[in-house]
């Protein structure tokens, strides 16, 4: 199992967290200190970059819920991209597509940020 | 060629509508047809539980995994009913649910849940659409120094308004003690005995989602107080 890493970009007024390697209930420090830099930076949007995600269990799962809800309670917008069609179907079972803006590209995820 | 995930196997496939079509033996079937409901979907003030118990070590955390999926209905509280499918817990598996709202009644509230996870560490519950609570609820077990820890963690929200009324009346306690019961049992059948259940309460969210208000046309709380209401209607009829 190799260990969480969080990246943390500024593109305007979005923050791009960029997750790599494994994500599980262990992730939780990392992640909500990432988030939570991106926040006090003065982020209005931030997106979750997956591209070098390896691995997610159902704790990982559960850290997205509530990084969703500290999101929508503290009125940022959460995107997300860089997600391989498994991480997708889990993101559409659990029904948290329907709460993260999901993008193809970077690009798109960024313009939508600024819009 | 893309290299499918490590965890790819763990996971359930994505489906639209639920399907109780492999558990026997339960009475009512109110899960198929519905979607699975998750926090992000429920009403009422988002809480996450974590339920531990520490064994001695003797067990490893896939052993104790291992027994708890392949007995976990008798390790619930008396009661209650878990009819557990015909595969038993894997990822996609629906199970049925009977449980007592209040310990001792005889009148029960049907329904179910989903494996959306299962490895040999933890497996994770989806509630369907209709149940009390819209929850993520995993139970798992790890290496703490010499012990290893048994532990179940729900993150809930009730589903409508009616269920956080509920809820605030009693009926968190109620699934408080629900799950320190549970895995007290867990504990005593890997050999604890009488086993101290810590238990740790966080409200992430004090917000309700008003604009999930109209889960209640599913409740299987007012579809189980309307049955119970007409039942003398239908005992008279039926004469």
């Amino acid at each position: 199992m190799s260990a969480t890493t969080i990246g943390l970009d500024r593109v305007g007024s979005a923050a791009i967290l960029r997750i790599a390697g494994d994500v599980t209930s262990g992730s939780e420090g990392d992640l909500m200190a990432g988030f939570n830099s991106a926040i006090d930076a003065g982020a209005a949007a931030v997106i979750l970059d997956f591209a070098g995600m390896e691995y997610m269990n159902s704790g990982g799962i559960g850290l997205l819920v509530t990084l969703l809800v500290r999101a929508q309670r503290g009125g940022a917008r959460l995107l997300a991209t860089g997600l391989s069609e498994h991480y997708r179907q889990i993101l559409s079972l659990t029904r948290i597509d329907e709460a993260i803006e999901i993008f193809d590209d970077e690009a798109a995820a960024v313009a939508a940020a600024g819009d | 060629m893309t290299i499918p995930s490590r965890d790819a196997d763990h996971w359930a496939k994505p489906v639209d509508r639920l399907s109780a079509a492999g558990v026997a033996g339960a009475k009512v079937d109110s899960v198929s047809g519905k979607r699975v409901s998750g926090p992000l979907q429920g009403f009422g003030q988002l809480w996450q539980k974590t339920f531990r118990v520490e064994l001695d070590g003797a067990l490893s955390p896939q052993e104790v995994i291992a027994a708890w999926k392949d007995r976990f209905p008798t390790f619930w509280p008396k009661g209650s009913r878990f009819y557990a499918p015909l595969a038993g817990i894997a990822p996609g598996e629906v199970a049925l649910l009977d449980i007592a709202p209040v310990p001792g009644s005889p009148v029960k509230l049907s329904t179910g849940v989903m494996v959306v996870y299962a490895d040999d560490e933890s497996f994770t519950f989806m509630t369907p659409e209709g149940h009390t609570l819209s929850a993520w609820i995993t139970f798992s077990a790890y290496r703490d120094g010499d012990s290893t820890v048994v532990q179940a963690q729900a993150l809930e929200r009730t589903s409508d308004p009616f269920d956080e009324l509920a809820y605030m009346l009693g009926g968190n306690r109620m699934n408080d003690r629900f799950w320190r019961e549970t895995l007290a049992n867990v504990a005593r059948a890997m050999g604890a005995g009488e086993a101290t259940v810590d238990v740790q309460v966080v409200c992430i969210d004090k917000r309700r989602q008003w604009r999930q208000a109209g889960n209640v046309r599913n409740s299987a709380t007012l579809r189980t107080a309307r049955h119970t209401l007409t039942a003398p209607v239908r005992w008279l009829t039926r004469r």
